[in-house]
């Protein structure tokens, strides 16, 4: 014989903390990738602070596609949350429509990326070209990967995932809004990396 | 379950509208900062001022921390404390590698050697010896 747990506070807040239990999850998550962030960009600042020389990522990389990037994330993280507000005003059609454009942004921005590293290879820029190229190989393609993760729990909660709406909306809603909050810290990281690496003057 | 009214989301879309726009002028900002000669330190200082407040204005609406639980709070205080040490601790041990007998994490004098100190000289070939 078998009985079913139902874990609790998965739709509604715990009394005590306000909150419902993926919320705390997803932010002890986002606390582990702040370390992890925090680790890297460290590293960049003693790896800098110690280099003789340090090269200027402008005459390296392309400034124009990197704004253009940094400009898809902001438009993503603004549809994102824009899917999350229309999920709490009942709309379902304006939500998958929202998440839908979240969806494209990213790949848009995946796009951009695999042609900068293109041609970056291309160029014979390597990670093993200099410090410089090695940091910023390391940092922006783990923060790919985060792009990559993004998508697939997004794509989930587009297409199959999306059932859920009609037996529990509210734990829907819920799921969206931790989505969301990944999301958001995807986009928190790479506005500060796009100065870090693209833009800040050499030495 | 929070009550969301129509009007009450109607409002948080335009405030993400609203920081969303703003986020942009910041990126739009932060490219034409980059371009005006200001040298590394200002340079540097200007782009990560700017970066911050983007990132504190996707974190405080969009990431909703600025109306967030105390337990949220908690645990990113948590997280910032921990950072901040860990960073710290690096930049300390990049003074000791530097030889800089100052600061908490102060050397014994004896185990400060400059680098040209350091390196043994090659002793010199004896007269006459065969080097292959």
């Amino acid at each position: 014989m078998s009985a079913a747990i139902e874990i609790p506070y998965n739709s509604v807040e715990r009394p005590d903390t306000g909150l419902y239990n993926a919320k705390l999850g997803i932010w002890l998550f986002l606390a582990s990738e702040v370390m992890l962030f925090g680790a890297l960009f460290s590293s960049y600042v003693l790896l800098r602070t110690g280099a003789e020389t340090w090269e200027h990522g402008a005459e390296i990389l392309s400034v124009p596609l990197g704004t253009i990037n940094t400009l898809v994330l902001i438009a993503s993280s603004v549809t994102m949350v824009f899917s999350y507000a229309s999920l709490q005003a009942g709309n379902f059609a304006r939500f998958r429509m929202f998440l839908g454009m979240t969806l494209v942004c990213a790949v848009i921005f995946m796009v951009i990326k695999g042609f900068e590293y293109k041609a970056k290879f291309e160029h014979g820029f390597l990670p093993s070209t200099s410090t410089y190229m090695a940091l910023y190989f390391t940092m922006t393609a783990l923060h790919a990967l985060h792009v990559i993760g993004g998508v697939i729990v997004n794509g989930y909660l587009w297409g199959p995932g999306s059932k859920m709406w009609l037996t529990d909306p509210q734990r829907f809603t819920n799921r969206v809004e931790v989505a969301g909050l990944y999301w958001h810290f995807v986009d928190l990281v790479w506005i500060f990396l796009f100065p870090t690496l693209y833009l800040l003057p050499g030495k | 379950m929070s009550a969301h009214t129509p009007e009450a989301v109607q409002k948080q879309v335009r405030i993400y509208r609203t920081v969303g726009a703003v986020l942009i002028v910041g990126t739009v900002i932060t490219v034409l900062a980059a371009n005006v000669h200001l040298g590394i330190i200002v340079g540097i200082i200007v782009a990560l001022i700017i970066a911050t407040v983007k990132g504190s204005l996707v974190a405080g609406y969009f990431m909703h921390l600025f109306s967030e639980k105390k337990l949220i709070y908690m645990v990113l205080a948590l997280t910032a404390a921990v950072v901040v040490v860990l960073a710290g601790l690096l930049v300390f041990s990049y003074g000791d590698q530097q030889g800089h007998r100052h600061g908490i994490f102060q050397m014994p004098e004896r185990h400060v050697q400059p680098h040209h100190e350091t390196a043994a000289p090659a002793p010199a070939p004896e007269k006459g010896s065969h080097v292959p």
